[in-house]
């Protein structure tokens, strides 16, 4: 791999790009796909189609004071927003867009994403503990149990792909499902795979949901019980932050489960594989988390953890029993 | 799902629940004291929007105090604007002709889906379901529409005169009511029970949560759909007839399951059988005047008069003393939700926080009504 800093320097400028756009856009794709699903036309003033709203936006909470409340740790207060957004944007330089595309392969990069997604964990628990505000603390208690409780099932899935690939390395994985959807891990025929590979498939999307707080596992944010939750105490650009880290954190999902399952950045006919359908593949994902999001009214947090606890981990766990002894069959 | 926990009582601390919060729907303050995310203790705290309205109703005359019943339930304030004028043409003596009568009950009966409506969409808003409330509203926009033609107003309706209704009905209005009742029927099952009363989360949600005795129901007085699902077949236009009701052919909803889901299924069905009773008040009436024959100035005889109806919430009483001057002596009004509210604290003790709230939504609470 050749190391000249201009490659480094237009992964990093890409890379800030294509996060910092996404964070923005999502939040108008949200916005216009809850519209269509509300029967409403959603923003539609700041330019055409409301193009330009994030950009209001986010303006608006630029200019907008950081208000940090009395009494409470100054330091962690600003650090906790910073910290949910890092780890997303860091996530990226592993993934691999395209065969050619991607900053670094690294043998271990599906561990260092994990890694890196847990942070954002610790970002939501310091922002809601250093709030001082009582719904905040709540919402930072629930966050740390339900990330904990889905971050083993989501786990266990992935050994599955890593058995059947044989890598920890995100672009191996890719490179080894290339050739047609029949190759993806989800529809894996040979050796069978696709037998337990569709089960593991619906739990790391289930997970990768409950992951990243969305509906109906929003339990960190329930307006409707916790005000706000962790973000109770935030304006202006604190806010903005915790924002733009959820819309990553909903990327960098939406990018491991197309590479882990659905072939990264392959055709599904075998013919032309490239950039542009690893984009189709993730979008695809994300509208799904949209409109999951809109669809459903929340659970409430027990039964979320049952559902874990209780299903998901047992599951998961058979599921890997099985995809060895298969391994091993064949 | 009721986790039995013991509850420690000396690590505890108080949570505000409103009296700004999203789930309390006004300005209901709730003090909580939690132990962890478990309820200890629940206490309504009620009087921010306390606004003596039964006061009020002694600094002026009859007539001038009809305006106000609508500013407390605003989301069924019909019923009120009729429990007013019942209560008054009691103690007057005042005759209502029957085309009025049919009036009454056709609009109260439209105003009690378009309450009910919201009370859905807001439920499922306290669940974390935003979408339903668009697609309810949209029903209910027609609701109002049809009042706002026949009344003037789209919210806080001042529509009742003592001895009938201000304004009749014509023939768009009767057209469009049936188009209504048409679109709601084909709507019911497939909007509103397929996608929403079936759903596995909401079932999940609210099932056995919140449940809610009978013997609890008659110690506080819960009426309404409160009781209704928790078995007690009281209904005020069933059980004390009043208005035209008789003549209707329609049946009160009641569930025994006691919880949140039953409650739920009581406001489902409750909807449907208005709509009966507004299909049959449109078959069946009469012509006539809408307005009968009224004093300017009224002057009931001194005594006590007392005349119930059917909120969407529950019943609604009106204890009423006259002296024998032009102004009401006193006016004492019995609100259901006051009632509906008041087992709140016994029922949440020992609930989740997500679990209370939305046990308080299934109680379909309008604070105005509260404090009055």
């Amino acid at each position: 791999m050749e190391t000249s800093i201009w490659r480094a320097l237009l992964y990093l400028v890409g890379i800030m790009a294509f996060a910092g756009l996404n964070a923005a856009y999502l939040g108008w794709c949200e916005r216009k796909g809850a519209a269509r699903i509300q029967r409403r036309i959603g923003p539609c003033e700041a330019g055409y189609a409301g193009l330009l709203q994030p950009l209001a936006d986010g303006l608006k909470l630029m200019s907008k004071q950081l208000l940090v409340p009395d009494g409470v740790d100054g330091i962690i207060f600003r650090v906790a927003p910073v910290l949910a957004m890092i780890p997303a944007i860091t996530s990226m330089v592993v993934i691999p867009f395209s065969e050619n595309i991607g900053a670094r392969a690294m043998e271990l990069s599906v561990l260092l994403l994990f890694a890196l997604a847990s942070i954002s964990m610790i970002a939501i628990l310091l922002g809601g503990w250093a709030s001082g505000n009582k719904y905040a603390v709540i919402s930072a208690a629930r966050s740390v149990s339900q990330n904990l409780a889905y971050e083993i099932p989501m786990l266990i899935t992935v050994i599955t792909v890593v058995l059947i690939s044989g890598s920890l390395n995100l672009r191996e994985i890719a490179i080894d499902q290339q050739g047609g959807f029949w190759h993806w891990n989800i529809f894996r025929l040979e050796n069978g795979h696709f037998l337990t590979m569709w089960i593991s498939f619906i739990i790391f999307f289930i997970c990768s949901v409950a992951e990243t707080n969305r509906a109906p596992f929003d339990m960190a944010e329930a307006e409707s019980e916790l005000v706000a939750g962790f973000m109770t105490e935030y304006g202006s650009m604190g806010f903005g932050l915790f924002m733009m880290g959820e819309y990553l954190n909903i990327v960098v999902g939406a990018c491991l489960t197309a590479t882990l399952f659905l072939g990264g950045w392959d055709c599904p006919f075998g013919k032309t594989p490239g950039v542009w359908w690893f984009l189709i593949k993730i979008y695809i994902l994300i509208f799904t988390f949209i409109w999951i999001r809109w669809t459903y009214p929340r659970t409430q947090i027990y039964r979320l953890l049952n559902l874990s606890w209780k299903i998901l981990i047992p599951f998961s766990l058979i599921n890997l029993l099985i995809t060895a002894a298969l391994i091993k069959v064949f | 799902m009721t986790v039995p926990i013991h509850l420690r009582h000396d690590e505890t601390f108080v949570l505000n629940l409103g009296p700004q919060h999203p789930a309390t729907h006004g300005v209901l303050r709730v003090k909580l004291t939690m132990d962890g995310e478990y309820i200890v203790k629940a206490e309504p705290v009620l009087g921010y929007i306390h606004r003596m309205h039964e006061k009020l109703a002694e600094a002026g005359t009859f007539a001038q105090f009809m305006p106000n019943t609508a500013r407390m339930d605003y989301l069924h304030a019909l019923a009120f604007n009729h429990g007013w004028a019942l209560v008054v043409e009691k103690a007057a003596g005042i005759e209502v002709p029957e085309r009025a009568e049919y009036i009454r009950v056709i609009t109260v009966e439209l105003n009690r889906i378009a309450s009910h409506l919201l009370w859905w969409a807001a439920f499922l808003l306290d669940l974390g379901g935003f979408t339903p409330l668009l697609y309810a509203f949209d029903d209910r926009e027609k609701v109002i529409d049809l009042l706002e033609r026949v009344t003037g107003s789209r919210l806080t309706y001042c529509y009742m005169r003592f001895g009938g209704v201000y304004n009749d009905i014509d023939d768009e209005f009767i057209a469009g009511t049936r188009d209504f009742i048409k679109r709601l029927r084909g709507r019911m099952p497939s909007l509103y029970h397929d996608l929403v009363t079936h759903n596995i989360i909401l079932i999940k949600r609210i099932k056995d949560i919140g449940i809610i005795t009978p013997e609890q129901c008659r110690r506080y007085g819960a009426t309404g759909p409160v009781a209704r699902g928790s078995g007690i077949n009281y209904d005020v236009r069933k059980n004390e007839p009043y208005s035209v009701y008789p003549e209707f052919d329609f049946d009160v909803p009641v569930f025994d399951e006691c919880d949140s889901m039953a409650r739920y299924m009581v406001r489902m069905h409750e909807m449907e059988q208005s709509l009966r009773i507004i299909e049959q008040a449109l078959d069946k009436l009469p012509d006539g005047p809408v307005m009968g024959k009224a004093p300017k100035v009224l002057k009931p005889e001194a005594g006590y008069y007392y005349s119930a109806v059917e909120t969407a919430r529950g019943s609604l009483g009106h204890r009423l003393i006259c002296d024998g001057g032009k102004n009401p002596y006193k006016l004492k009004l019995r609100s259901p939700t006051f009632s509906n509210l008041s087992l709140y604290g016994e029922v949440a003790e020992g609930m989740l926080l997500a679990d209370a709230l939305a046990f308080m939504g299934s109680l379909d609470l309008v604070i105005p009504e509260i404090d009055r």
